[in-house]
């Protein structure tokens, strides 16, 4: 028989973070299945791209210089990311609850959920951002877009990076609390949402292109200020050409995109409180949903 | 103070009208008032949809009662939650849970890490476990290519790794073949012998499992508990009583109800098979046997084989309840 150990059982939110972010990108990379993989971050980002491509050959022609083509593809393939955190934090804990069967384990551990939830996010983030990647590095070399790695203003792109981070994780804990307490198909909630940041936040065409001279859709959620200074990081001047938020300066929207991640995650860390809440009186945290 | 204590505790479940059903109520544990002391394996026998999951997650803290209070380990289950996570863990059967593209070696640790034990101390720890149950060879086997009792015998580890004050196990044999089962129920009891200040909640709808493994049992069904003491006093309180299994040719469940009805019958369960009905009954005396053949010829029945045994925990379940175990799950809707 084992002999007994002594340890603390306070794992600390650092042990989680990290244990669920590697536990994250194990399920996200499927190394087991390099053919896989190579679908999910690198084929299909880049065919999702080639649409896009394809449409604007047919309708204005090889100008992939432009910087209105720039624009929408960088908006495009930084609207995956999107789609990978909000859907990987939301669609997580509906993930653990009835694929893996394991919600209940996490809940009975002493560990603290939304930064269990967090640490999945990152690694859908890093996974995300290889695609990323893979899709610019294709832009600069084959369509030979001015993306010049060389003038990237990172000082702008970390800091844009990290609170758009705070600001996708904050949307997708908001929604997996949410999921948590639908008992049908409580899947669809993030890949829902994903799709309504394609209208209100400018991903392709400027908000005043779906909402004619309005932008005040754009002010809901702090992903179109997201998108908008990512553009101007990665691409300084043709970013800047892109009509949203033309009247803000790089270190505004900077502020804003900060302000809003920070009232995003206070707000999602609060519903997520109370939708778990709710969960546990109603018994939902090893439920099956209809689906 | 006691391992675990609830005071008269209820849970009801409010089901939403459908186009079909007006809404309605369904009290799973109805004022269960229980204790368990340090150090003993506790049982909680009943059929499917009795309340004991039900229980088990309200002391897991991943269900809120409505009402009543519990307390595990000394920490209320509601207003402590966070401390005693710390000191309890779970497992459940009957499902296949886990990573399956983890290996074995890397669930576990997963959940080590969960509870703060620092690698150095967990592979060790779960290696010595996983050797224990006999998993040494899928140690490095990815989870999803485990058969279902491997899997279990997986999660059993999960469980006992963090060496819980209290552990709860929730019909952990559930859909296992007997030999993994077995192993199971040797596992359990051994940890149990070992480790005497831990406590162990079981919950089974198997007799024969709550006999071999439990200190003392308590009879639960339709969210009440009927009874609470080991095995042994459990079946002494029908010890005057002689329980036969009568095999006849024929009885149908009308004639089975007015049989039971007979003067010194005192419980009884019918099960019909494929060559007649197999019954199980209390006669308060051994004299009663003519008059069940008198009742028998009457209806064109005779009896195939009669045997006398000695009590059982079914027994004493069948007294309780008024049905066997089996007919209780009917009813309840398994």
């Amino acid at each position: 028989m084992a002999e007994q150990v002594i340890f603390d059982k306070k794992p600390g939110a650092w042990r989680t973070f990290c244990v669920s972010t590697w536990l994250g990108w194990q399920i996200e990379s499927n190394w087991t299945d390099l053919f896989v993989f190579l679908i999910y971050s690198i084929v299909w980002p880049l065919s999702r791209a080639a649409i896009l491509v394809v449409m604007y050959l047919v309708i204005r022609g090889a100008d992939f210089s432009n910087p209105e083509f720039v624009n929408m593809y960088l908006g495009n393939a930084l609207f995956g990311l999107i789609g990978n955190v909000v859907n990987s934090v939301a669609g997580g804990i509906i993930e653990e609850r009835e694929h893996y069967r394991t919600l209940k384990y996490l809940y009975v551990a002493p560990i603290h959920i939304p930064t269990y939830l967090v640490g999945r996010g990152v690694a859908a983030m890093a996974g995300g951002l290889l695609s990323l990647v893979t899709t610019v590095a294709f832009a600069a070399v084959f369509l030979h877009m001015p993306i010049n790695f060389g003038q990237i203003n990172w000082l702008l792109l970390i800091p844009a990076m990290l609170f758009g981070f705070i600001a996708l994780v904050s949307i997708g804990l908001f929604l997996a609390g949410w999921a948590l307490t639908i008992k049908n198909n409580p899947w669809v909630l993030g890949q829902s949402f994903s799709s309504l940041f394609f209208f209100v936040s400018g991903a392709v065409f400027p908000l005043s292109v779906v909402f004619g001279n309005w932008e005040w859709p754009g002010y809901i959620f702090p992903v179109g200020f997201w998108l908008v200074l990512t553009r101007r990081a990665i691409v300084p001047g043709v970013g800047h050409s892109f009509q949203m938020y033309t009247q803000l300066s790089d270190l505004q929207l900077l502020g804003l995109l900060a302000l809003y991640s920070v009232v995003f995650l206070g707000i999602a860390t609060l519903t997520f409180r109370m939708f778990d809440r709710k969960a546990r009186e109603e018994g939902m945290i090893d439920m099956v949903s209809n689906y | 103070m006691y391992a675990i204590e609830t005071n008269k505790l209820s849970r009801i479940y409010k089901i939403k009208k459908t186009r079909k059903k007006p809404a309605s109520t369904l009290v799973a544990l109805n004022n269960v008032d229980l204790t368990v002391g340090q150090g003993e394996l506790f049982g909680l026998l009943g059929p499917n949809g009795a309340g004991k999951t039900t229980l088990i997650k309200i002391l897991t803290t991943i269900l809120g009662p409505s009402s009543g209070t519990a307390k595990v380990d000394g920490l209320d289950v509601e207003k402590e939650a966070a401390e005693l996570r710390k000191r309890i863990n779970m497992v459940s059967g009957g499902e296949t849970s886990g990573y399956g593209l983890l290996t074995v070696r890397e669930n576990l640790w997963m959940f080590t890490q969960f509870y703060g034990i620092p690698s150095n101390q967990a592979y060790p720890r779960i290696d010595e476990l996983i050797k224990l149950v006999g998993l040494e060879e899928k140690a490095d086997t990815k989870c999803s290519d485990l058969s279902t009792g491997l899997r279990q015998k997986m999660n059993i580890i999960r469980g006992f790794m963090t060496d819980p004050q209290v552990l709860f196990l929730d019909e952990p044999t559930l859909g296992l073949d007997v030999t993994a089962a077995r192993d199971i129920r040797q596992f359990v009891r051994g940890w149990v012998d070992e480790n005497k200040s831990r406590t162990l909640l079981l919950t089974t709808h198997y007799m024969v499992e709550a006999e071999e493994l439990c200190d003392r049992v308590a009879i639960i069904d339709k969210g009440r508990v009927l009874a609470v003491d080991t095995p042994e006093a459990l079946k002494a309180t029908i010890k005057d009583r002689s329980i036969y299994t009568i095999v006849v040719n024929r009885l149908d469940e009308d004639d089975f109800a007015s049989l039971k009805s007979i003067e010194g019958i005192s419980s009884g369960s019918c099960k019909q098979t494929e060559t007649g009905c197999r019954m199980e009954l209390a006669f308060e005396e051994d004299g009663v046997i003519n008059k069940l053949m008198n009742f028998l010829s009457e209806r064109g029945s005779s009896i195939q084989t009669l045997h006398k045994r000695e009590p059982s925990l079914e027994d004493v379940f069948i007294k309780l309840v008024g049905r066997s175990l089996s007919d209780a799950e009917k009813q309840n809707g398994n």
